[in-house]
This record gives C-alpha cells, structure tokens and sequence, in this order.
C-alpha cells in the first residue's frame, strides 16, 4: 500500500494557488474562494497552514464581499450562497472571524430563505438542499443559528427525503451522495438526526463501495475520490462507517495521488485538481489515517476549529 | 474536473493554454466592464454569450443575461413578439451551453427562470429532454427539470408514471427511473387516485415489474432499493401500533423500598426497588410517535391523576417524537395496593413521523403493591461492589409457572380494542417473493438473493406469528447473514449487525431460552439475594444490541465481551440500575447518550472498550450538545469553563455524564482514562462513590 505524498501535496496547493495564468485556472476564476477553502483546509489537516500569508489571504477575501453581506467567488464576480460559506470557512480556520461584520453575513442569509424553508442561491432564486447546508453551516459557525426559522428549514430538507432512504436537490429529486451529506449535516447541526432513517440509508450509501474499493455517488455510477468525503461524512454522521470496508478505501484514495507531481485525481491515472486533493485528504482524515488532524464530518472543518468555536474563548 | 487523464504537460499545450488564457481573461474583463456599468447593449449581450459558451459555469454572466432580459421586457417598445424573440435568444444560449456541459447548474436555471416568464412554447422543452435522456438517461439535471416542466403543462402523475415504465423497458438499468416512479406511485397511492386504490391490487404488479430487473442482472443495483421499497409497503401498517409495555399486562408489581428483603415470595422479574418515590410506565410502539400526552393516554390508578402525568419521549435532541415514551407515576409511602389501567389512543392525538394516526386503541393493566421499609440497609448498599464476576452469578433455576412479564408467550401483551387483522394479501405475498427468491438462489449465487431472502423470512415470521412469537425460519436467516459475511466480504460489519439483531430476537423469542440467560447476583456484603435477576447476554459476540421491546423488565444487565461499538436503543431500557458493557469496542464518550436518559442507572461499568483511541467521533452528532444545537437554555452558551472543567478539552464527559447519578463507575482500560480525566469525573458525578473500584472520600 502506498503512503500519502504529504510534501508533495503541500507544494502542490500551493502552486495552484500562485499559478494564475493556465486556462484551466482561469476558467475556474469564478470559484476562487471556493479554491482557497478547499486548498487550505487541506493545508491545515497537512499541519501546513503557516506557509500561506493569512494576511495576504484575508485581505483577499474580503475584497470579495459585497454591500449586501454575501461574498462573490473572486473579485468582480456577484455575491452567491456558495461563496459566503467558504469565506466563512476559511476565516475560522485563521481564527479570524472577527473581522467579520457578523450581522451583515447574517442578513444577507437569512434574506435568502424562502417561504416554505428553503434556501435560494443568490437574488435569482434557484432552490437547492446544498443552500439549506450552507446556510445553516454558516450561521452555526457565527453563532446566530436562530436568526433563521430553522423549523421551516429542517421541514423543507426532510420534504427532500426519499424513499430509498436518501435525499436529493429539491422534493423528488435523486438521491445522490452530495446531497444526502448536505442535507444530513444540516440535520447533524440542528439536532434533527431522527428525521433520519440511519439503517436504510447507512445501507444505501455503503453500498456507495464498488469492487475496486472506491466509493460511487450513486447506484451503477463510477467510483470517485470526492465521495470518499460525501458517503464517509454522512455514514460518520449517522454511526454506520462500519458497514463499509476502510483498508479497501485507503488503498483507492492513495492510488489517486500523482506521487511525482503532488495532488489527488478523482480516479486513479487522471489529471489532478484541488478539488480531488481536498476530499482525497479529507477522506483519510474521516479514516483516521495516521498523522493528519481530525476533521469534522459535519462542518467540514477541522474538529480543533470547530472546538474552539464553540467551546474556545 | 472529472475523467481527464493524467498526462505531462507538454511546453506546446502550455503555450496553447496560456493563449486560450489571455483570451478569456480579456472576454472576462470586457464582460465585466459592460455588467458593472449595466450596460445592456445588443454587442455588449452578444459578448456574455460567447463569454458563456466557453466557459457555462461563469455564473455572473447568466445574472447578466437576466438583467438584460428585464431590462428588454421593461422597455416601453417591448411587445409579444420582441418578448418571445428575446426569450428565444435566451434558450438558445442556454442550449447551446449545454451542449458544452449538459450538468451545468446555471444553464438549466436558466432555462427555468426564461420558462417561468410563460412566454415560451413548452412542448418543446419535453422533446429538448428527450434528447438528453438519450445521451445520458442518468443525469438528476434533466430528471429535476422534466419535473419543473411536467407541473408547468399539468401532466397528470399517471402519464409521467408511463414515463418511467418506457424509460425503464428501454434499459432496466436506470435508478433514475425507478426512482421517479418511486415517487410518483407513492403520491399515487397516497391520494387514493383513481385505478391506484390499493396497495393490495398495486404492489403484486410492481413486483412482476421489480423482478424483470433484478432477476436479468442482480448484480447491478438499479432495483434493490425500489424492490426494499416494495416490501416495506407490503409488510408495514402505516398506522402506529403499541407494541409493548413496563409494566407488562396482567402483572403484579412489588415496589419495595429498601435494598434487601427477606423472603422470596415475590418474583424477581417484577420486583423494583425505588428510592425516588415513583416508577416509569414505559410504552414502546412499533415506529416513531409524537402526541403522547396525558389527554392520549389515560393511567387510570387510585394513586394518582392522570392529568399530573408528564409523558416524555425517549430520544436524543429536541425532538418531540420518539418510539418509546415513559412516565413516572408516584406512589404513596405506606403499604399499599391498587390496580392501574392504561388505556392508549382512545382520543386522537398519536401520529406518527409518517403523519399517520394511530388508530389501534389497546388498553393494559398490572397490579402494584407496595412494600414499606423493614430495615434499613442503606449504609451497606452504598458500600456495595458490584463486580460482575463469574463465581457472582448463579442461574436462575426456580421453577417458573410465573410468566416472565416481558411478553406474554402464548397471547397478546397488549389488549387492543381493535386488532389490525393480518391481512391475507400480505403474507400472500411475502410468501410468493419468498419462493421467486429460492428460485433464483437455486439458479445462482448472488448476494441480492441471499439478502432479501434473509429480510423477507424474518418479515414472514413477524408477520404470521406475531401472536404466537415464533420464529420459525430464524436460523436459516443467520445462515444467510454467516454466508452473506463470507460471500460480500467489504460488506461483513452490516451483515454482522443484521445478524446480531436475529439472534437477540431468536433468544428473546421463548421463555426457555431467555431463561438460559437469566441469573441472580449474589453480593459480598450481605448473604441473602436482594438483587433483581441479570440478564446476561455476555460473550455472544454481538455487535449490535436490540429486541428493546422485549426486555423493558430488565434492571441488571451484563453485555461484557462482545463487539459493541453503539448502544442505540439501550434508552428504551427504563429499569436499567447496572450495566456492564466492560470489554466491548466503545470509541467514544458521546456513544453513551442512551444512557442519559437512564435516570436510574447507579452502576455502570465501561472498562475496557477504546474511548480515547480513535481521532474520529462517529456518535458526535448524534448525542445532545451545542455543535447540534440540542442543548437546553440552561447551557450559557459564552461559558468555557464549568465545575472546573475546560469545555475545550472535556465537553464530552461533561454533557453525557452530568445527569447520571452513578454511584459506581468502571472506566480502566480506556485510552481515556488517565488520572487527570478521573479528577474531572469526580467533579461531574458529584454522586459517585466508587470509581475502578477504590472508594472515594
């Protein structure tokens, strides 16, 4: 079995985040910040948080807020629920969350639910269970869960629920593992877990396992490391990651590393991304696989930032 | 992002790149000048067009084309056609863009937002789908949007339920569809609709249907989980049910008040000790409930007003609904003797999760006698070690006319008013699946058969003899969950789980073998018996623990030496005084929730599991606490430091065990438990006199 690439990885991230000029980078100019939360998340889980400039990063980011409270995915761009979130994000994990004007952040969500308890994006209106998670992840980690119904909301995710157990986008919708992490950490947050049906779903999602040992999204799908973190953090959630087998699912996440050049790739043998390493390390994280800090299968975060807010000075 | 193989980069395609680059930056910042500046021009809308044809995921640009299209519609040249014409415009932009990326979140809302105008023609939108489904029959994209469009045209659920029958005989390898036509015959049945009246006449098609796919190829999943569906329907009663009861029905309840008696003419089975002045009256329905009040429920007893009761839910968190509900009900000091009559649901007000109203009233009684104090052995009680050791134990072997009030053997616990009759259909039905099933286990191998065979036998036997409590193909089910281990090895901890639930319900499941596992402790200190009856269901390796509903009598319970990692359930276990889960695979503090709700738990012994091992918490969020905002208002949320105790450090210890009255704890063995995390319990458990066995002052 192959060992985790951590220096490689670590350079890397941060090669990405200096490398502006590639067309597939600036064809992901848009997400930036969602670039920047998943780059250094998996930087601190790597215990190499310090070799960015905070700074440099902070001053950045709130370069990308607009006068409605709600962040933009880079300079330029319009303000999103999407981006808000990883702003957020990112500042706790600098324990930064002062600079924020919290109530700010705050009206620019709660402005975004809807009648029946949803959540919309942006100013447009698209409806999606991802925006009830963020919402609520977001506000629990400024500490003003209850400036939103949250009845309303767990009404509206568990509306999402389906009969094989799962949850998909909007009622009726497929259940697809991205969703159910979405929606079962939004229930993880609001104390809601007994909407659940931990049994049905553990078995619908550990059934995720293919032969290789990778973990698909969805039944009769390929396997793909970013579900390492979507089916493993909501099975974590809900007490049923035994059912899967994990040696079977380290060897695929590690088998997903370019060892040469530094980062994961959703399959093994394909080009590499940000994206991929986050939930490649992530995953091994939820493993517990050894020498890389525990994250948080709810927040997303790791569980020295999530302590810390909630129970820190 | 996806499916890009891996390849050096090669100076030629980096210069390539890079040129692509400058050019879609200048696309960019052109873009941007024109949409900070609201400029809506036909140029500067053509530039957001290309902008978006290379790259569909530049959401700015679709917010752009928005406020350009209201800016159009709101001129006061704007008439029907230049509305169409520019909406036009807009789907094809949006077509176009999918054709680059037909997943692209922002094309597709965009498409919705043109048709949500209601100038747009939508037949044309079915065949647009049409042609998707062709090239990718799973995309969730296009499912979403054929449901937006099918309630945009009013289609009747009927015509879109054939949708899914074509879309499934094309391939029957597409959960998409069987997922849609899960709803979709859900909501149909719901409703009562016409040609859908009953499941009755519905389901045994659906199975024909469900077998076509699973029997042509069960290996591929696409029908497991419709097929599981399926079964729950046929199998369960939508209406809640109580299932079982503490006390049970027609028992007779000694409540003494002292630690020892002499005598044994009460049965250990039904005897309490209570030094709080009051019992709980347990009730257990067969799925989650909320409405169980004191208006819903009636305890009729000479000794107390039904009106004063507080019923309270068993579950973690805020939650209002739960399968178990209990109450304390006082009793008076003196001697004393009544009868009480529990009547459930004769007034409305019971729902379940489902929102179904439980409709099956039942009514039980038992009898209670109260035995004042004779001596007063308080003074050794407390010194008392229970230490759950072999040479402790002793088999209970008297004679049993009595009958163990857990469930009665041969007749109903509960007496329901109005008894859900078996319908025949169902187990007509579970039968014919069970023969398809040998049939296909004969043929071949497969793990799908093996399951579901398994899941339906045990849902066979519950069903046909839920009067009589038999089990009768019990043992062929854990031969299929020890072949399933074997055959499905990634899969062996969820068949193991199954398989430790079987047999909990086979040992549960007659008075002969729930005896073999029943003994009295005899303690140290004094000769005479005064403990109630252990149950021990030690050293049969268990991975999980159940049949909840089945021993709500038990105040003494030995679950050493197996593989327990969860003790979901254990709060339905009212009675519970000591509990040993010593030598079990517990990885965390917050896995002990259940036991909060134990008010009368005083010993409890957890030595030797792995608390503190492991840098994952997987009962994290499923136990109350200010990360799931289930914490009650007593909790001051800017508090980081309480009893001593840095929250930072020890939240866990302090959340599961500040309500627990125990008076003995075992915590050796675990990672954990070092001497500065025992100083911490010392100050959370102000009430524990013995920790690791050594007194404490």
């Amino acid at each position: 079995m192959g060992e985790l690439a951590v220096e490689k990885h670590v350079e890397y991230i941060l090669a990405v985040e200096k490398r502006k000029d590639s067309f597939e980078s600036v064809v992901m100019d848009h997400l930036r910040l969602n670039g920047a939360y998943w780059g250094l998340t998996t930087l601190d889980l790597l215990g190499k948080l310090d070799s960015v400039n905070a700074d440099e990063v902070i001053s950045w980011i709130m370069k990308c807020q607009h006068e409605s409270g709600g962040f933009a995915g880079n300079i330029g761009h319009d303000p999103h629920i999407l981006y808000t979130l990883s702003a957020v994000q990112v500042l706790a994990l600098f324990n930064k969350l002062d600079v924020l004007n919290i109530d700010k952040v705050a009206t620019y969500i709660t402005g975004l639910q809807n009648e029946d308890g949803s959540f919309s994006g942006d100013m447009w209106g698209e409806v999606d269970t991802r925006f009830s998670y963020i919402a609520i992840c977001c506000l629990s980690i400024l500490r003003c869960l209850d400036k939103i119904n949250v009845e309303k909301a767990v009404n509206y995710i568990v509306s999402c629920k389906n009969l094989d157990g799962g949850f998909g986008c909007t009622p009726g919708g497929e259940s697809h593992a991205g969703q159910i992490f979405c929606c079962v950490g939004a229930l993880a947050i609001t104390g809601s877990l007994h909407h659940v049906d931990k049994d049905l779903l553990g078995w619908w999602l550990c059934e995720r396992q293919v032969k290789s040992g990778g973990l698909n999204g969805r039944p009769e799908k390929l396997p793909d490391v970013c579900y390492s973190w979507w089916v493993l953090s909501s099975l974590i959630m809900i007490d049923r990651v035994h059912w899967i087998d994990k040696e079977k699912l380290f060897r695929f996440i590690l088998d997903c590393q370019d060892v040469e050049n530094g980062g994961i790739s959703d399959r093994p043998d394909d080009a590499v991304d940000i994206f991929h390493t986050y939930f490649g390390v992530a995953g091994l994280s939820l493993l517990e696989y050894p020498g890389l800090k525990a994250i948080d299968p709810a927040y997303a975060l790791p569980v020295d930032v999530v302590n810390r807010i909630f129970f820190g000075r | 992002m996806h499916g890009r193989p891996r390849k050096a980069p090669k100076p030629e395609d980096e210069a390539a790149s890079a040129a692509k680059a400058k050019k879609l930056r200048s696309l960019q910042s052109q873009f941007f000048s024109f949409h900070h500046n609201k400029i809506y021009t036909k140029e500067a809308v053509e530039l957001s067009a290309k902008l978006l044809e290379i790259n569909p995921e530049s959401y700015t640009a679709w917010n752009y084309r928005k406020l350009a299209v209201e800016h159009h519609l709101s001129q006061p040249e704007s008439n029907p056609d230049s509305v169409k014409s520019i909406l036009d415009d807009e789907l094809r932009v949006v077509e176009s863009a999918l054709r680059q990326n037909f997943k692209s979140y922002g094309a597709w809302h965009h498409r919705k937002w043109i048709l949500s105008k209601g100038h747009s023609l939508i037949d044309h939108e079915l065949r647009l789908l049409d042609k998707f489904q062709k090239a990718d029959s799973r995309n969730f994209h296009a499912w979403n949007y054929r449901r937006f469009v099918a309630e945009l045209m009013n289609r009747s659920e009927q015509d879109e339920l054939k949708y899914t029958e074509h879309m499934i005989y094309t391939n029957f390898s597409n959960y998409s569809a069987w997922h849609n036509r899960s709803v979709l015959l859900s909501n149909l049945l719901e409703e009562k609709a016409e040609g859908f009246l009953s499941k009755e006449k519905v389901l045994p098609e659906e199975y024909e249907f469900i077998h076509q796919a699973i029997f042509t190829d069960p290996d591929d999943q696409s029908g497991w989980f419709y097929h599981l569906w399926l079964l729950d329907q046929t199998v369960k009663d939508d209406s809640p049910l109580l299932v079982s009861s503490w006390p049970a029905h027609g028992s007779d309840l000694f409540l003494l008040e002292d630690r020892c008696h002499n005598g044994s003419a009460f049965s250990p089975f039904t005897t309490l000790h209570s030094d709080s002045g009051s019992f709980p009256v347990v009730l257990y329905f067969n799925q989650s409930v909320e409405g169980v009040s004191s208006s819903t429920v009636t305890v009729e007893s000479g000794f107390n007003k039904n009106e004063d009761l507080v019923w309270k839910p068993l579950s973690a968190s805020n939650s209002q609904t739960a399968q178990v509900w209990v109450a304390h009900l006082k009793f008076p000091t003196s001697e004393f003797h009544s009868s009480v009559e529990v009547s459930v649901g004769h007034s409305k007000g019971i729902i379940s999760s489902k929102g179904s109203q439980h409709s099956y009233p039942s009514t039980f009684s038992f009898k209670v006698c109260v035995q004042p104090v004779e001596r007063d052995f308080s003074e050794a009680s407390v010194a008392e070690n229970i230490s759950w050791r072999e040479e402790d134990f002793k088999v209970y072997g008297r004679q049993t006319q009595e009958s163990i009030p857990i469930v009665s053997f041969d007749e109903l616990s509960i007496k329901n008013d109005h008894e859900p009759t078996a319908s025949s259909w169902r187990a007509e039905a579970i039968a014919k699946e069970i023969e398809c099933f040998r049939e296909l286990l004969s043929l071949m191998d497969c793990k799908i058969g093996k399951l579901t065979l398994a899941r339906l036998l045990m849902a066979y036997d519950v069903m046909a003899f839920s009067c009589a409590n038999k089990l009768v193909h019990s043992e062929e089910v854990l031969e299929l969950y020890n072949d399933l281990m074997k055959l499905d090895t990634s899969h062996y901890q969820y068949y193991k789980d199954e398989h430790s639930l079987v047999f909990l319900q086979q040992v549960t499941s007659s008075r002969e073998s729930l005896l073999k596992h029943c003994f009295q402790y005899k303690d140290s200190v004094s000769s005479s018996i005064c403990n109630p009856i252990c149950l021990r269901l030690n050293n049969l390796s268990l991975s999980q623990m159940g049949a909840f509903e089945k021993l709500l009598w038990v105040q003494m319970l030995d679950l050493s030496q197996n593989e327990l990692r969860s003790i979901e359930g254990l709060e339905a276990m009212q009675l519970l005084s000591c509990l040993s889960l010593r030598n079990n695979k517990l990885r965390s503090l917050t896995a002990l929730e259940p036991l909060r709700k134990l008010k009368s738990l005083r010993v409890l012994d957890i030595s030797y599991n792995e608390i503190g091992e492991h840098s994952i918490d997987t009962t994290r969020y499923l136990c109350s606490s200010p990360l799931s905002h289930s914490v009650g208002s007593e909790w001051n949320k800017d508090e980081t430091v309480i009893s001593g105790v840095a929250l930072i450090n020890y939240w866990e210890a302090f959340f599961i065990f500040k309500e627990l009255s125990l008076k003995q704890l075992d915590i050796v063995g675990n990672a954990i438990a070092d001497e500065k995390f025992k100083s911490i319990l010392v100050k959370v458990l102000p009430k524990l006199k013995r920790l690791d066995g050594e007194l404490l002052d």
